[in-house]
Formats: C-alpha cells, structure tokens, sequence
C-alpha cells in the first residue's frame, strides 16, 4: 500500500520532467517580464516580483492579526468563547478562494480604495506609497488581492501560533505571574520567548499558503507582467493567476511555458514550506 | 551605614560585610499576615473549610499535613494565585498588614509583588541569563530600583547563591543545577521586596546539600520578612519554623482544615489533638 | 467579603423553624464563595474618559482638516482612544499595568474585528445569493439558459462535483488511511522518506495539482474530463486526510496496542480491529473535512475538468462542471444576470462547505466523549 504511493509519487515526478523539456532558454525565462506568444518570448520575472508582493502585503496584514487572535483564544478570551473563537477561525479556513475573491472584489474594494486613496495622497513623501501618476486607477491593485490573501492564511498562522503558544509550561507562566506580572507582562515575557521558533514556521506556512495562492488573485488584480512596484495601483499579478487566465487560450509552446511557470512556482513554495515544517518541529521539540 | 548580611553558602556562615546601605533592608517592614475563616471551592467542590491561621511577622510558619489536604491551596489564596484557575472561589479574608488583600484595593499584581512565592519545581526564566532573571521581577512588576547591578547583588547573596555565580551573571539561568535554580528563584522573589514570602514545598525536588543551604537561607531571611512555607518533612518543619499549622482532611471527600496550630515545639512535643501526635509521631502521612 | 456578617439572623431557633425546609445549617448558608468583580469603577471612569475625548478630538480633526469619509474618522478615533486610555492608566497606577490595559483593548478589538470582517462576508453572500435561490436553481442547468435569460442553475455544477469528489474521496481514503497506518503503526523504513513526500504535497499549490494533470492526461490526447478532476482534486486531499489520519492514530494511546499485542494477537489484527475501530470517529471527521476543502476548489478543476453549461453525467468523457467552477465562470461575465446566478451558486457551495464541517465537528464530539476524553 505504501508502494502505491511512492508509485504515484513517480509517476507525479515523472510527468513533471516531461513538460520541463520544451522549455525555452531558463536564465532568459527567470529573468525577464514579458508574455507574448505570438513571438514566443515568455519572461516570468515580474510576475514573480508579483507575486512576492502579494504575498508580502498578505503577511502584513495577517501576521499582526494572526499572533493578536492567537493570544485571544489562548489567553485572554473566556473559555467558551475561546472555542467558538476557535471553531470561526478553522471555519475561514475551508471556505472555498473563489468566495473570497468575489467578496473581495464587490464588497471590500469600495472600502479599501479610499484607504489607498489616502495613503497616496498623504503619505507619498515617502516612495514606497507612491503611485504612478494622479489618476492611475486604485482598483485591482496588489493592496487589495494583498489584503484577501492576508484574511485567507489568516487561519493557518493563528493555528500554528496558538499550538505553539499553549504548550508553554504552566510553572513558567505561574513564575511570572507569581512576580507581580502582568498578563501582557507573562506574554511578553515567557510565551512569546518560548513560541518564537514556532510563531517563525507559523508565518513560513501562511507565506507559502500565500504563494500558492491562485482564485482570489485573479478575479481582483488585473493582470500585468512587467514588474509593479507601485502595489497601491491597479496591475500585478501573480504566476498563479498567469496559468488560470491564460491557459484556455495557449499554443501548445505557450502551454509548455505555462507549465514551466508553475514548476518555478511549485519549488518556490517547496521551499518555503519545508523551511516552516523544519522551524516549527524545533521550536516545538525544545 | 553598612550592614551585615552572612552568606550561607560559605561554611560556617562567616558574615561577609556590604559596604552599602542594604537595598533590601530599607524596602518594607515585615508583616503580619493573617487568613480569617478561609474557605476555598474549585468549582463545587469544597477544598478548604473555615480556616484561621495568623503568620506573624519575623517569623517563619510552617504548614504541615499529609497530601491532599488543602496546603498549597491555602499558600495560593495568600498571594491571589488561586483564583487563576477556572472556576476557582474562596469565602473569608487574608489581610496584609490590617488590609483585606481581596477586597479591592489593592490589585493582584500589587498583592504579588508584596506576598512573593517560591515554586515546589524551580521555574527561571530560560530565556534570560541570571541576571536578567534576578531583574525579572522589576520588569514584570513596573518597579525600578536606583542601583541596578547592586541589588541583583545583594539578591543573590541573601538567597545564597552569589559566590557561585557573581562570575557568570551573563550565562543562561538553565545552566545552573537544580539546588541552584531554586536559589536563583528566591532571589528574583527577593528583588522586587516582599513583605512576605511563601515557599511551596521548595526543597521537594532538591538534594540534601541544597536542601540544606535553602533552609539556611529561610533562616537567614526570616528577620526581616515574614515567611510561610509549605512542607512534607517534619524534620525540615521543625529546623525551620518558629510556629506550625497542621492540615488534615478527615474524611475522605470532605474539605480540609487547620487541626492545630501553635509553636513548633510545643505541638511536636505535646500537640492537644491525638491526630497531630499520630501524624507527627509518624503513624501516617 | 467578610463571611461574617451575622445581623441577618437574630435567633438561631427562630430562623432554623421558619426555614426548616433549606437544607444548609446558618453556619453553612454564611460561609460560601464570594463573588469578585473584575472590572472596578476606576477603569469605566477611564474607558469613558477616553472615550469621550478621543471622540471630541476625531470630529474636530475632521471638521478642521476637511477630511471625508466615517471610516478616517472612526480609526483616528480609534487611534486616539487607546492612546488617552494609556495615559490615564499610567497616571492612576503604573505604565507597566498602562500597557497591560492597553494591549487588552487592542487584543479585543482585533479579534472582534476578524469577528466583523466574517460576518460581513457571510452577510453580504447572503444577501447577494438570496436572490435566486429557489428550488429550480438547484435542479436545471445552465444548457439552455445565457446572460439575456432568465433560469438556469446549477445542476450540472452540483453532479459534477458530487461526481468529481466522490472518486477522488474513494482513491484518497484507503490510500491515506494505509499510509497512516504504515507511518504510524509499522513504522517502517520507509517513513522519513514517505513524510516527506507527504509534507512537500501539502504545500503543493493547488492550479500546479491541475497543471500536472493537465499536461500528463489532458493534453496527451484523453481531454478534459470529470475524471480527471477528480484527480486533480485527490492529489491534493491525499496529503491533507494522510495527515490528520496520522494525527488521529497518534492519539490512540499505546496501552491499548499493548493489550491487545499481549493477548496474543497478531499486530494486523491489533490494527484492524483495535486502533482502526477506536479512530474511526476521528478518521472520518479527517475525511469530510478534507472533502470540505475540495468541494471548494476552483483551480485545479478548472484545467482539468473545464466545466460545462450542460449536465454531463459521464465523468470519464467529457468536460463537466462543478460548483466552484460555476461560480468561476459566471462571476467573470460582465453581465449581471450571470454574475447574480454566480453569488447564487456560491451560497450553495457555502451551505455545503458549513454542512460538512458541522458534520465534522458533530461526530469529533461524540468520538471524544466515546474516547473519555473532554477538551
């Protein structure tokens, strides 16, 4: 039974090399932005910078929130309403991407435009927040796909972190207390020193979940693939998004791209994901 | 004005003189604390009936009994521990110094900081070099002190731990052995200046030569602040308390009370209940 | 709290014979657990206090700056309130205890603002899909129906998916439940091996699971097909039930493997009639809510199985739809019929989505109470 599945394991690996072969130049493939198949030049770059940034703004936003719902249920909520807490937060985590991608799209971007709108016009002395030009749209910007994401592994890094957190010994807690500590004073303290290891593969996980990340992107950010920097404007994109808009429509050369596409993808969140498992066992074994 | 302060682990006790005014000495006057018709529940189950106890200042008073019967209970409703567990309720007063430490006027961080406790396992900090752990009361508590380096010092030195670590002060707290740790505890306890200190089984998880230098510390912190310890061994009980408090459950289910209290060696010697004769005389526990 | 306030009875016999029917003796009805309060007076002085400014200050920013929008003013509000909030704490008590408070309210606010952000979806879904929900929605497809009509619905999307997960359901569970049985039990050789294999699929992203099948089958000549979104789908349920399977055989204590062994039964016989009955609630809480994530997935159908406006009952030939990619595809119309039917559609898979895990979590119960065990 366990031949079955390193068979298929083979199998999976072996149709993986398959599409690798017809791939154009790889250095030229990492390296440029452009997507253009009737010349045949395909360059993931700037979807790559695409996609790092989505996945950055996500972590920004749902790490903070992530660590404050954590502590919540294990610390300062009451018993009963830690695991109603806990049942919602396992809840977000099964709801199907496409649904937040529409809520994303229809109801959250009306809010969220405006936070953009603000942010460049009061904050564009520093050029991070900058924008391209005035009436550069604000819709279907990395901001907004940024934030859906962040709601989306907010599950994941709460979950993780709340684990950790809970398994902190009760005479070292009792300690600080016992002190004359205060609550935030413990947390600071002693749990969040032991759950640092833990709280790190937490966030590794939810920013490989956010790498991966395909539905909720495409439907919000218009598609570009020159690199764009400028996260508060419309355009971005990421590689995900790449395969699932334009894989009905492709030549057979572009399709063998499109695949190369997600190989690069798939070791890059590989990567990712192996570093959080490997970080979280070690905090949690000390 | 120096002050002389005797460090225990250097045999003999030899008084070993600091040149500057004792930190400690000045922080607080001991004490009393006295318990008043104490009753203690963990949901609905009854674990304390109507205790009195008063633990007098300048001296050390022990609580002895066998297991299960109330004694750690009754050690966390005097430092408000008890109530962070789930359910947890008491009836009666404790009151520091003529003030009800439940009645509201004074936070449970602020009757912590006055009524410190030291833990039956030894918990440092394992984040935190020794230093650092003997400080970590001031950080938790809000409290500053003026000279920084000499109070973790004198800390170290009432808790008889100094001449072993005044050179490592920077290496981790978990490096030291158990009787070590335990030390190291008492003297983060003594950092932030309690007017009381209570001791759960302290000597429990240590080694007879550990056992020995904490009970002499006890001794030598009892003057100048009033202590409370909860203990298995008689023996240990009658080196180290001036007064004694004996637990009992009396039967199986029912809650447990204070059988007796009064001078160590008078209720060695000759107790007025027979069940305190039976348990100290060794006949169970 | 003192539990000696005696002046409520004068006369012990008096007061025993016109309340011989309690049970408790007066020294009993004195002595019991005093109430404590948490929150003091002082504090909802302060809370008030910040509030209030904070609140003065918010308008008048507004009104002077000319700034618009309720939303600037709430967060300046916000802003404002924990930061007056900390310094009247800090003045009454210490900035230790100021910062304690402080972190209280910025803990609870973000956890009531998640609660807000869910509820808000779940709302807004409600709201929006309501509006065609009807029992024709679920029995006609959308063969004959387009973005100038009225009807349709999602009959081919819902035998598509029941279809498409189904098989991946019936391939994953044997092979998972056999993986976590030999990591768990047999412990063999192979184990560091299989994790990790297992754990490098978890992180696998689901449209590369379509892409693979798509390249490997799709393209090679055999088409789009409901089978091979089942495929798709399998591979990525298969490391999500191995692990919760793995988790599950985990918590069966040892003792009952040792009993068992000791009575002289063979390990695969301990196995399949011990360890596997005893997990089997949990097994099956592992098994719908991998189903719960499938039923959900919109990328790897899409490669693989494409959808269709027809109902398509052979998933070995042919495109065929599915819930998810229902919603997909509609959702992207610029037409707002078709978008109406898309939110629809979504408020059936979330109905489904919420079924399944409350079945989950209703059989968890019941097998932790069977186990002993309360969390």
């Amino acid at each position: 039974m366990s031949l079955l599945l390193v068979g298929l394991t083979l199998m999976f690996l072996a149709n993986k090399a398959r599409p690798a072969l017809s791939k154009t130049g790889s250095w030229y493939f990492l390296t440029k932005s452009v997507w253009n198949p009737a010349l045949e030049h395909f360059g993931v770059f700037g979807l790559l910078m695409g996609t790092g940034i989505i996945a950055t703004i996500a972590l920004s936003v749902a790490v903070p929130t992530a660590l404050a719902m954590a502590l919540f249920i294990n610390e300062y909520a009451p018993r009963r309403l830690s695991r109603y807490v806990t049942t919602v937060i396992d809840l977000l985590a099964a709801l199907p991407s496409v649904l937040f991608g529409m809520w994303g799209l229809f109801a959250l971007q009306g809010k969220l435009v405006p936070v953009a709108r603000w942010i460049t016009h009061n904050l564009a002395i520093v050029p991070f927040f900058r924008i391209q030009a005035s009436n550069t749209s604000l819709a279907q910007s990395s901001f907004i796909g940024g934030v859906v994401v962040g709601i989306m592994i907010l599950p994941i890094i709460t979950s993780v972190s709340r684990d950790v957190m809970s398994q902190v010994p009760r005479e070292q807690c009792e300690g600080a207390l016992a002190l004359g500590g205060t609550r935030w004073g413990m947390i600071r303290s002693v749990i969040l020193p032991f759950g640092r290891s833990g709280i790190v593969g937490a966030v590794l996980l939810g920013f490989g979940r956010a790498l991966g990340e395909t539905i909720a992107i495409a439907l919000i950010i218009a598609l570009r693939f020159k690199a764009n920097s400028h996260w508060l404007s419309a355009g971005g994109g990421s590689i995900a998004s790449l395969i699932a808009t334009r894989f009905t429509e492709a030549s057979p050369l572009e399709l063998s791209a499109l695949v190369a596409a997600g190989l690069a993808l798939f070791l890059l969140t590989l990567a990712v994901n192996l570093a959080a498992q490997w970080v979280v066992k070690r905090g949690v074994a000390r | 004005m120096s002050s002389v302060v005797t460090d225990p682990t250097v045999p003999g006790g030899a008084p070993v003189a600091v040149t500057a005014a004792s930190v400690l000495r000045q922080a607080s006057n001991p004490v009393d604390l006295e318990a008043t018709q104490l009753s203690a529940w963990f949901g609905k189950r009854k674990v304390l009936e109507r205790c009195d106890l008063l633990m007098e200042r300048h001296k050390v008073t022990a609580l002895i009994g066998p297991s299960g019967c109330g004694k750690s209970t009754f050690l966390r409703i005097l430092n408000r521990m008890h109530e962070l567990v789930n359910g947890a309720a008491i009836s009666g007063t404790v009151e520091l110094d003529g003030v009800d430490i439940y009645s509201g006027k004074l936070s449970p961080t602020q009757v912590r900081t006055r009524i410190g406790m030291v833990f039956q396992k030894p918990n440092p900090f394992p984040s935190m070099t020794i230093k650092e752990n003997v400080l970590a009361g001031l950080k938790l508590s809000g409290t500053s002190s003026p000279d920084r380096d000499l109070l973790v010092e004198e800390c170290l030195m009432r808790g008889g731990l100094w001449n072993e670590v005044k050179d490592r002060l920077d290496e981790g707290g978990m490096t030291l052995s158990g009787g070590q740790q335990q030390r190291l505890c008492i003297a983060r306890s003594l950092a932030v200046r309690p007017q009381v200190l209570l001791m759960d089984e302290p000597c429990s998880a240590l080694d007879p030569i550990s056992t020995r230098v904490v009970e002499e510390t006890i001794h030598e912190l009892a003057p100048d602040i009033t202590i409370a310890i909860v203990t298995h061994n008689m023996q240990q009980a009658q080196r180290v308390s001036d007064r004694c408090a004996f637990f009992l459950v009396e039967e199986f289910g029912k809650p447990g009370r204070i059988i007796e209290a009064g001078e160590t060696t008078q209720l060695f010697a000759s107790p007025r209940d027979p069940r305190t004769l039976d348990y100290v005389t060794g006949r169970f526990g | 709290m003192s539990g000696r306030d005696h002046s409520v009875v004068e006369d012990e016999n008096t007061f025993l014979v016109k309340h011989a029917d309690l049970f408790l003796t007066e020294d009993e009805m004195l002595d019991r657990p005093a109430r404590r309060r948490s929150l003091n007076g002082r504090d909802l002085v302060d809370v008030s206090l910040a509030t209030i400014a904070a609140g003065t200050t918010a308008i008048v920013l507004r009104l002077t700056l000319d700034w618009n929008g309720l939303m600037s003013t709430v967060v300046w509000w916000y802003l404002l309130f924990v930061a007056l909030y900390f310094v009247l704490v800090r003045d009454r008590t210490s900035s230790e205890v100021a910062v304690d408070k402080a972190v209280t309210i910025v803990v609870w606010s973000l956890a009531a603002l998640i609660a807000g952000v869910l509820g808000w979806m779940i709302v807004y879904l409600t709201a929006k899909g309501l509006k065609l929900l009807r029992p024709g929605f679920l029995t006609s497809d959308m063969r004959s129906t387009g973005p100038l009509t009225t009807g349709g619905g999602v009959k081919a999307a819902i035998i598509g998916s029941f279809e498409q997960v189904g098989m991946a359901t019936a391939f994953v569970v044997p092979v998972a439940v056999l993986t976590a049985v030999y990591l768990n039990e047999i412990k063999g050789r192979l184990s560091p091996f299989i994790r990790f294999i297992v754990n490098a699929l978890s992180g696998l992203p689901s449209i590369v699971a379509g892409l693979v099948i798509f390249a490997a089958w799709v393209n090679n000549g055999h088409g789009f097909s409901g089978a091979a979104g089942a495929a798709a789908l399998a591979v990525l349920m298969l490391p999500i039930v191995t692990r919760t399977s793995e988790e599950i055989l985990r918590t069966i204590p040892d003792s009952l493997r040792e009993a068992s062994l000791a009575l002289g039964a063979p390990q695969w016989r301990v196995v399949l009639r011990v360890v596997l009955p005893t997990a089997q609630a949990g097994l099956l809480t592992g098994v719908i809510l991998g189903i719960a994530r499938a039923v959900g997935e919109t990328a790897p159908v899409l490669l693989t199985a494409l959808g269709s406006d027809a109902t398509n009952w052979n998933p070995f030939h042919g495109p065929q739809a599915s819930l998810p990619l229902f919603v997909w595809q509609l959702i992207r119309e610029p037409n707002l019929r078709q978008n109406d039917r898309a939110w629809t559609g979504a408020l059936v898979l979330v109905f489904l989505v919420i079924a399944l895990f409350a079945l989950a979590r209703l059989l968890l119960a019941r097998s932790q109470r069977k186990l002993g065990r309360s969390r």
